[in-house]
């Protein structure tokens, strides 16, 4: 399907069942995204950010409508195209990290690269200058257990990254972690963008992540309230 | 190879849970082993101290003869046939006379097999040559459990009676020469042995035997009108089958030790199922197949299995080996085994018997790890993600 966006939602809908009753997530969501955006999706607790955020990362597929991610309709994708779209192009920064706690921080950053059958002396540099990237080079042998809530995050962005992703999808990734850390682990993103030209869409409510955003979708009730540009407020903390 | 990669990282990342299960699955390994191995030692003595002691190479039955059957030996007699008489002329065979009769020890009565040996053959380990004595003795050899249970010993006279081919009765005295230390009871327990010719005289069957005995390593089986070759198969049968059921026993031990590593597995799996949903959904987030969590999952279970295989040969090779050469003294009870073992037991560990081991703890693994596996195919990647299970 020819498409300019990097992603298209026309018309999605997603309802989740409870019991008899349907609960509706997504109500006639239609959005563009472009490449290199740094853009956030804002609203309440249950407006449906992390629920776009799931189709787009065709980690879930809507009830209607159609979500075209990199020219692909995750509505049509099978459990294995959608496993490939997610390998390939998509990395993922979670609230609570998800880093996979009996592997070391390199181990844990290499992970996407052992799926795509990089060799080992190319999984080692790339993960390396992954970590170099997020200035956690020295932490490589640590285990997250061993590491802070900021320093994990980073991590977790180091194993986004390390594949040069065409898309970050990041969800409340700011929630666990206080104000400095915070905006080292925003400037380090906004640099990814900036250098590598990744698209990254955060699912927000939180301030500090706002400012940075050059893009503010607001969901409300599932629906899109307003969509706007706006200038990026930097504020606070070092580079990490 | 990812897979098996991760698996491995993931096993040996779970520390203390993983040696747990390990080393009991490596103890399941090793006493398996151990027992069979047992049970293989005590079923090679059994045939080889019965071999040695009287079953020789085989042996031809006169076509009444049956063991079994004590009505059926009256008639279980026959003159040796050419072909045969050739065999023990040439030392290839030698011939055992089978006639019932009554012993009566220190006044008891006591029902016996005499069974007449020629007391220089040397085609069975049987000691007939101290059946070798002057014409004014009348020899006899028992057996040490048959010394015990009559409480005979050497140098005692005691009343044998026999009825001869006519269907008299006839008693002579006879004095114990010599009583045999043997394992094999067939050859001990109600029996005594005389010389050959004194028994074809006294029972007046001249030229005859009940059985031939065919020496180890003979080639060649003559078919003999009238008389019915037993291969060893024939012979060992009974062996073979009391050791199968003893060894039954045995199983019972070691598919409790097996359940019981199992169920360790399975629960392992189990809580790794839903303690890992985070995991899981990362896995998948990060581009794992639902198939390919499984597989990781199920592989993860089933390297239990792998790894209490290098342990139990860590461990167990030394033992094994060493109890295979040093061997297990038995108690004196052990004769109610019911056959020959000897004083000591030693075991034999067969390829066949570890390879087959090994395939079935392994294989077993591998099921009771998919099982609780099965449930990721259920998941849903945001719900994993989520830490919740569908």
């Amino acid at each position: 399907m020819e498409n300019s966006y990097l992603i298209e939602t026309r018309d999605l809908v997603k309802t989740y069942s409870l019991g008899e009753h349907a609960i509706k997530a997504l109500d006639k969501v239609n959005l563009q995204f472009e490449k290199a955006e740094f853009t956030g999706l804002v609203g309440p607790s249950g407006s449906g950010k992390t629920t776009l955020l799931n189709i787009i990362g065709s980690l879930d597929s809507p009830t209607s409508g159609s979500a075209v991610v990199m020219g692909r309709k995750v509505e049509e994708l099978s459990h294995k195209q959608a496993a490939a779209l997610r390998n390939r192009h998509i990395g993922f920064i979670f609230q609570t990290f998800n880093l996979l706690p009996v592997y070391s921080v390199f181990e844990n950053v290499e992970f996407p690269l052992l799926l795509l059958d990089y060799a080992a002396e190319e999984r080692r540099r790339m993960t390396m200058a992954a970590l170099d990237w997020v200035g956690l080079a020295d932490r490589a042998k640590s285990k997250p257990a061993q590491l802070s809530g900021g320093q994990s995050q980073r991590v977790a962005i180091a194993r986004a990254v390390v594949k040069k992703p065409a898309l970050i999808l990041a969800d409340e990734p700011t929630a666990n972690l206080d104000a400095e850390n915070s905006h080292h682990i925003l400037q380090t993103m906004e640099r990814l963008n900036r250098d590598l030209e990744t698209t990254f869409i955060f699912a927000t409510h939180d301030h500090k992540v706002i400012d940075y955003l050059r893009r503010k979708i607001t969901l409300f009730d599932g629906a899109v309230a307003k969509d706007e540009r706006m200038e990026p407020q930097r504020r606070g903390g070092a580079r990490p | 190879m990812i897979i098996p990669k991760l698996a491995l990282r993931n096993l040996l990342g779970a520390g203390l849970r993983t040696w747990l299960n390990v080393v009991v699955l490596s103890f399941s390994f090793v006493v398996i082993i151990w027992t069979q191995g047992l049970y293989k030692g005590m079923n090679d003595q059994a045939e080889r101290a019965s071999v040695d002691a009287i079953l020789g190479g085989g042996q031809y039955w006169q076509e009444k003869y049956d063991p079994l059957d004590v009505l059926s030996l009256e008639d279980a007699h026959a003159v040796v046939p050419e072909g045969l008489q050739a065999m023990i002329e040439t030392g290839q065979a030698t011939s055992i006379l089978v006639v019932q009769g009554t012993l009566y020890p220190k006044g008891r009565i006591r029902p016996v097999l005499i069974k007449g040996i020629d007391p220089d053959q040397k085609v069975i380990s049987l000691p007939a040559q101290f059946l070798k004595t002057g014409e004014d003795l009348f020899p006899a050899l028992i057996g040490s459990r048959m010394a015990k249970n009559t409480g005979l010993q050497v140098g005692d006279t005691v009343t044998l009676r026999w009825r001869d081919a006519n269907g008299t009765f006839d008693a002579r005295d006879v004095e114990i020469v010599q009583v045999m230390k043997t394992v094999v009871q067939t050859i001990d327990q109600g029996q005594i042995w005389i010389p050959l010719d004194r028994l074809r005289d006294l029972a007046g069957m001249e030229g005859e035997a009940s059985l031939v005995v065919v020496a180890p390593g003979t080639v060649g089986r003559p078919a003999v009108p009238g008389w019915v070759f037993r291969d060893l198969d024939f012979l060992l049968s009974d062996i073979k089958q009391l050791v199968k059921m003893k060894s039954a026993g045995a199983t019972i031990l070691y598919v409790v030790l097996i359940l019981l590593a199992m169920l360790a597995i399975f629960d392992t799996q189990v809580l790794s199922i839903f303690r890992r949903k985070k995991e899981m959904g990362t896995l998948m987030a990060l581009g794992f197949t639902r198939s390919r969590v499984i597989k990781l999952f199920t592989l993860e279970g089933a390297l239990h299995g792998v790894l209490a295989a290098v342990v139990a040969a860590l461990y167990g090779i030394p033992f094994l080996t060493w109890f295979a050469r040093t061997g297990w003294t038995l108690p004196e009870g052990m004769d109610s085994y019911g056959f020959a073992i000897g004083e000591k037991l030693f075991p034999v560990y067969s390829v066949a018997l570890v390879i087959a081991t090994t395939l079935l703890v392994l294989v077993i693994t591998t099921i009771v790890s998919f099982l609780p596996t099965r449930r990721i195919a259920k998941l849903k990647p945001t719900d994993a993600l989520r830490g919740r299970m569908s």
